[in-house]
């Protein structure tokens, strides 16, 4: 994209010229006629007064001094620019749809109707979603899992290159790097595996935006030679919710040509908010991203070792990795297994909330996530190990019973756009055992399948659906939000 | 020319001290902390802007969360004193002879440090030998016991910044565990008055209720706190602080109070309409 320029002067990580030119617009006081309709706020004053009228004021739709995200020539161009110098990479973009719609650009910009992909199962419901949507075939690789924590992992590069081997035609491989626990594939593997054979290498970052700017971290998806990532600023960097970036490498895929794709399903009244707030959290990644995340790492490091000090909880990290399908791991996650004290991760993430007020990112049949980022304190900390150890000593019981793997195999019967599109029947979900699925099943978060379009409801799969179903997880997808039914394949 | 510290009580309610001599102005790695000197009050300590403490009426604050207690189980021995930094509540504490062991824990070393050296008149009893302290989160120290004080004593800020985690459910739990089965917790209650303290009071006051068999609430007359009227929470496993208290056996311990007496003990827990019935709603 060459070198980040507005007007003469050449650009530094310590600008922001997206959130420069929104402070400039607002200094101005230019009269709006035009969208959005509240005006800077003026139209809408409880709204204002919820959000505050800096907040509204720009609130606004792309203009020439603002530029456009559709057709970037200024400021975006600029603030895309310095978002790729900062992750090493050829070219990044803006994206307000939520990392889903980065994934879904990925994909579709390597793969056609027809085409197949390489992926790991536990990956996140937006990869499948863009094989339904364009009708690409997933060639699934057993991602690995931890025979204590019952955790999927992230793919071991040799049943990648199996997989690659086996299909050679396929067209990408896909990876979660790290997977929503924090687990790492060996990237740097895949990818010289994926490219001796032709194909591109797709990572999902989402959990990963601190790769790029601490320390003693996993390779990020760049350095590897990956082709692209999908990065969500707002998990870990720092951003407002829903705004992530595009980045890739040129070569295998153009620049030019992403952008077309991103622009088949991307809005194109973009949310300066959005925008605005990656500009400003990669500015802070890059000029502060090493200390932020030199501290993130220790307060989970702390944390880790107050709560494997409580006993029975097991906060886990570096530790579990192998080699293998659990290449590395990401320290700053917080992944506690619960099943030594009895209670399902699901459990202790629903205490946490009702009994203390604290609210973690997951818990599922034997772990919760708890995120430590840029915006944690040692209070936080301290109010969280506490909670784990009165949970412990108010709740804790024999842990017999309890549902002790996770990685259901699936079996792929039809591709997920056949099965979606299929003629449908309802059935009852309890007795669903021995259908193809039409829908999708999963707990969310962390939205991982355990159910996709296509795939045969075998006895683990349902018995998992309706272990989590019991153990209080949300869980979605299907048409009938009260779980009772599932669309099946009319055979 | 004329400098006033000023605290607003609300935002829209203030309450200003004219000040003689600003002692002394610092920032920890917690909070900022400041020592006034002022012809009413004498010297008076801040932290985060906030009143602490001044030379005139801290006696009316450290004698009530100290003596009530001790005269209701005058067999303490082991003693837990979470925040309390100045020391105030310290040197009431090592009036008792009959006391074996007193802990403090301050999150903030720099407190201490700024009142031993600007406020011996609440500071002085940190020296005594029975006394330790650490310095490290009340809420992570209280965490690894279990059975082993007869009375935590919660000198705490208020329920923001680093006084945070010392009005949660997890804390009071935490304190349960490690008190003795004849244990008594007190702690700043708060004042009932007005809305943006009374919230955090009763909060405080429901989570205690779900761990200790015995739950009162005492009261006094504090001129430098919000509203002049503070509540103080009396949870125990075992005493209760109105039928308990053997008044004759404590008068005959012949400790000099300002404040605190024993007929005062049994008026404290005498509580106004407004209050009882905000507490029981909570």
């Amino acid at each position: 994209m060459g070198e980040p320029l507005t007007g003469m002067k050449k650009l530094a990580q310590s600008d922001a010229p997206l959130y420069e030119a929104m402070a400039e617009y607002r200094a101005r006081r230019v009269v709006p006629f035009d969208v959005p309709g509240h005006k800077q706020g003026r139209g809408t004053p409880e709204l204002t007064d919820f959000l505050g009228k800096a907040c509204l004021s720009v609130d606004v739709n792309s203009m020439k001094p603002l530029d456009n995200v559709s057709h970037p020539t200024s400021v975006i161009k600029d603030a895309e620019a310095l978002a790729a110098e900062a992750f090493g990479a050829d070219a990044a973009f803006l994206m307000v749809g939520g990392t889903t719609s980065a994934v879904q650009a990925m994909i579709m910009s390597v793969c056609k109707g027809g085409d197949s992909i390489i992926l790991p199962r536990n990956v996140h419901r937006s990869a499948i979603n863009a094989l339904i949507l364009c009708g690409i075939n997933p060639v699934y690789v057993d991602p690995g899992t931890h025979s204590k924590l019952g955790i999927s992992l992230g793919m071991a590069a040799e049943d990648v290159e199996a997989a690659v081997k086996s299909h050679p035609y396929a067209k990408a491989v896909f990876v979660n790097n790290p997977t929503y626990y924090g687990v790492c594939p060996d990237l740097r593997r895949i990818t010289e595996i994926a490219h001796l054979a032709g194909m591109a290498v797709l990572a999902d970052e989402a959990h990963g935006t601190h790769f790029y700017f601490g320390e003693n971290m996993p390779v990020p998806a760049m350095s590897a030679g990956a082709d692209m990532a999908s990065i969500s600023m707002h998990k870990t960097g720092g951003s407002l919710t829903q705004s992530s970036l595009l980045v890739m490498k040129s070569g295998r895929v153009e620049p030019a040509y992403v952008r077309t794709i991103i622009n088949l399903t991307q809005t194109t009244s973009a949310s300066y908010l959005l925008m605005g707030s990656i500009d400003i959290a990669r500015k802070s990644l890059a000029t502060n991203g090493s200390a932020t995340f030199r501290k993130v790492s220790a307060l989970a490091e702390y944390a880790r070792q107050e709560i494997n000090g409580i006993g029975g909880y097991y906060a886990f990290s570096r530790e579990i990795t192998n080699g293998r399908d659990a290449y590395d791991f990401d320290a700053t996650k917080l992944s506690v297994h619960t099943l030594g004290i009895g209670l399902a991760g699901v459990e202790v993430y629903d205490m946490l909330r009702d009994g203390y007020g604290i609210q973690i990112e997951f818990g599922d049949a034997g772990n919760m996530l708890a995120v430590i980022s840029v915006g944690d304190n040692e209070y936080a900390i301290e109010r969280l190990v506490s909670s784990l150890s009165e949970i412990k000593r108010l709740h804790s019981r024999d842990g017999i019973g309890l549902w002790d793997h996770e990685y259901i195999p699936p079996a792929v019967k039809l591709s997920p756009r056949e099965a979606f599109y299929a003629e449908r029947r309802r059935v009852p979900l309890r007795s669903s055992g021995g259908e193809i699925s039409s829908e999708f099943v999963m707990c969310y978060p962390p939205g991982v399948p355990i159910l996709a379009p296509g795939e045969l409801i075998t006895a683990d799969a349902l018995g998992y659906v309706l272990y989590a179903i019991e153990k209080g997880s949300l869980v979605m997808g299907p048409k009938d939000m009260s779980l009772e039914y599932i669309e099946v394949v009319e055979k | 020319m004329e400098l006033w510290y000023t605290e607003e009580h609300t935002p829209s309610v203030r309450f200003s001290i004219k000040v003689k001599e600003q002692i002394l102005s610092a920032q920890s790695p917690f909070q900022r902390i400041d020592v006034f000197d002022s012809e009413e009050f004498g010297r008076f300590l801040t932290l985060d802007g906030l009143m602490m403490l001044t030379e005139k009426d801290e006696f009316i604050y450290h004698e009530m969360i100290t003596h009530v207690p001790m005269a209701t189980n005058p067999g303490v021995k082991n003693v837990l004193v979470i925040g309390g930094g100045d020391g105030g509540t310290v040197r009431e504490l090592t009036r008792y002879g009959s006391i074996k062991r007193i802990d403090m824990v301050d999150i903030d070393e720099m407190v201490v440090d700024v009142c031993r050296k600007h406020l011996p008149f609440t500071s002085g009893g940190l020296g005594d030998p029975r006394v330790s302290l650490y310095f490290e989160d009340g809420l992570r120290y209280v965490r690894r016991f279990e059975g082993e004080y007869d009375l935590i004593i919660v000198d705490s800020t208020d329920p923001f910044g680093p006084g945070e985690g010392l009005f949660t459910r997890e804390f009071y739990g935490n304190c349960h565990k490690a008190l003795t089965d004849d244990g008594i917790l007190v702690n700043q209650h708060e004042n009932p008055y007005y809305e943006s303290y009374a919230g955090a009071m009763l909060r405080a006051h429901e989570r205690i209720e779900e761990f200790f068999p015995v739950c009162r609430v005492y009261q006094a007359h504090i001129p430098t706190y919000p509203s002049g009227h503070w509540l103080f929470g009396f949870a125990s496993k075992k005493y209760d602080p109105i039928d308990d208290p053997d008044g004759a056996a404590w008068d005959a311990l012949g400790l000099d109070t300002r404040y605190y007496n024993t007929d005062l003990h049994d008026g404290a827990f005498k509580l106004p309409n407004y209050v009882k019935r905000a507490l029981a709603g909570a």
